[in-house]
């Protein structure tokens, strides 16, 4: 027998049926997928992971469906690579880095949306739809695609060159919404009422939201079936934050996991860090800001889950913490530089916030710590550019040589 | 005087089905949703707790999030746009 079982208030614990709803009739809160995960014995679950598909849905045990779906676009599955220089290089024992970046449009976004649309095609709709801060975008037209389903894509009308290229490529219905992120979510809200429409992030939420946990079942099976001891994630509508959290305590509970939960850090752009000021204040609330940074992947200035992401990192002994445009481009050029891994803004926000954490001494020397890495740098190739030079000569060794000041130096060296 | 009130297909079970309603005699955002409350049983009860919106509840004026203005205390005039939209979508 599948393990879910309905949908939740998350506020008064109303219980409603697995339908495209994501708030509560009774009090507004949000709406979340209910398991009972009685009948998984450890043992049996582990077997069963191990033995499936390289994707999200080897892990199907614990997302909203009564069997595992067959999608035309996977995701997941991507590396968790060690990361020696880096940890180094900030004076850490133990850093990893969750390469969200290799996923099919390369952010971590494919997750959500091949749960997403999954349940869109079961629950019968012909028409998908999103708001987005551009990985979304990317995400829902590619999958959309793949899928054979008509899709409408709402960004911000200011949203980046690559973004909105990577975007309509995949033959969408793209819609520039002149304003903010805010503004294309409550245009989406308001058409998610009248039309007939799977709209993943707004009435698909409850179960698009679950495919975020996907990332707390990798890097712990990919860690070898154990915990980390804090994970550094970026916080946008707190979300993807608190459903990490999630994934771990379900596999606690089932006892695939042993041991004390990670402490949980997140990160914000202080260009839009409506979490983190509420986090600095001490209030369980986010005021409402209107964003400016250059992080425009994490630009929400109304997010949802900002009260539980606040009470996620309070519970879990961690912190929020934003950082200035500045520190991003450091945050991503630091990545780089010690990783090989090129993200984008995002990733130099949780990059930048690592380092602030390192710095001021709040991660011990001992702790193995998860960085997670959501997007792909090619995204938002402004961010980096003029933060390096580059050697023009003609061809010709002469020049080189000159150009390096090598030219005294042994043409050939030998092998030491 | 009279102001334009949008109602989300969450409250609609409450209004007799109706997507909008018009207010008179209202000066903020806060008399607008009290005409509203007064006319519609059982509304208030679903988006507001202890005499402040519930904390998943969004209220716009032309388009504004009240949070950027004066909350409740937010004026609103003859044509204005209040929107009710549930806070829980996005990301």
């Amino acid at each position: 027998m599948a393990a879910v079982q309905a949908l939740k208030c998350k506020e008064c614990g109303e219980i409603y049926p697995l339908e495209a709803r994501f708030v509560c009739d009774t009090c507004f809160g949000p709406l979340e997928v209910e398991y009972d995960f009685s009948d998984l014995d450890a043992e049996g679950t582990r077997r069963r992971i191990q033995a499936g598909p390289q994707s999200i849905w080897r892990y199907a045990d614990f997302l909203p469906f009564e069997q595992r779906p067959k999608t035309a676009l996977d995701s997941g599955m991507t590396p968790l690579v060690r990361a020696d220089r880096l940890a180094d290089y900030l004076g850490l024992g133990e850093v990893w880095v969750k390469n969200d970046t290799a996923n099919p449009t390369h952010s971590f976004k494919d997750r959500v949306v091949t749960v997403a649309l999954a349940k869109a095609k079961e629950l019968g709709y012909q028409v998908v739809a999103c708001a987005s801060t551009g990985n979304l975008a990317n995400s829902v037209a590619a999958h959309a695609a793949a899928a054979g389903l008509d899709s409408y894509v709402f960004i911000p009308s200011n949203l980046e060159e690559q973004k909105i290229l990577a975007t309509g490529v995949y033959g969408t219905n793209l819609v520039a919404v002149k304003g903010n992120y805010d503004d294309v979510n409550r245009l989406c809200l308001e058409l998610a009422g009248e039309r007939d429409w799977a709209f993943v992030n707004v009435n698909m939420r409850p179960y698009y939201a679950e495919g975020s946990k996907t990332i707390a079942y990798e890097v712990a099976e990919q860690l070898g079936w154990e915990l980390p001891d804090r994970m550094v994630v970026p916080v946008a509508s707190g979300s993807l934050f608190t459903k990490i959290a999630r994934g771990f305590d379900e596999w606690r509970e089932v006892g695939l996991l042993e041991g004390e939960p990670p402490i949980f850090n997140g990160a914000q752009a202080l260009g839009c860090s409506p979490v983190a000021e509420a986090w600095e204040q001490g209030r369980d609330f986010c005021k409402p800001q209107r964003p400016d940074t250059i992080a425009k992947s994490l630009a929400i200035g109304n997010p949802a889950d900002g009260p539980y992401a606040l009470d996620l990192a309070k519970r879990s002994g961690g912190s929020i913490d934003s950082v200035t445009d500045d520190e991003i481009r450091a945050g991503i050029k630091l990545l780089a530089h010690t990783t090989g891994v090129f993200t984008e803004t995002a990733g130099g926000v949780t990059t930048a916030v690592l380092k602030k954490l390192a710095d001021r001494g709040d991660i011990g020397p001992d702790e193995r710590v998860v960085l997670v890495i959501t997007g792909e740098g090619l995204k938002t190739l402004d961010a980096v550019r003029g933060t390096f030079e580059m050697t023009e000569i003609a061809a010709s060794t002469d020049e080189f040589d000159a150009a390096f000041g090598l030219a005294d130096a042994p043409v050939v060296s030998p092998p030491v | 005087m009279s102001v334009t009130v949008k109602i989300p297909t969450q409250l609609r079970s409450v209004t007799g089905g109706e997507a909008e309603a018009q207010i008179e005699e209202a000066g903020t955002v806060g008399e607008v949703l009290d005409g509203l409350y007064d006319r519609y049983d059982g509304l208030r009860d679903r988006i507001a707790e202890d005499g402040d919106l519930r904390r998943f509840v969004n209220v716009y004026v032309a388009g504004e999030d009240i949070r950027f203005l004066d909350g409740l205390e937010t004026s609103v005039d003859d044509g204005d746009e209040v929107t009710i939209l549930p806070a829980v979508a996005g990301g």
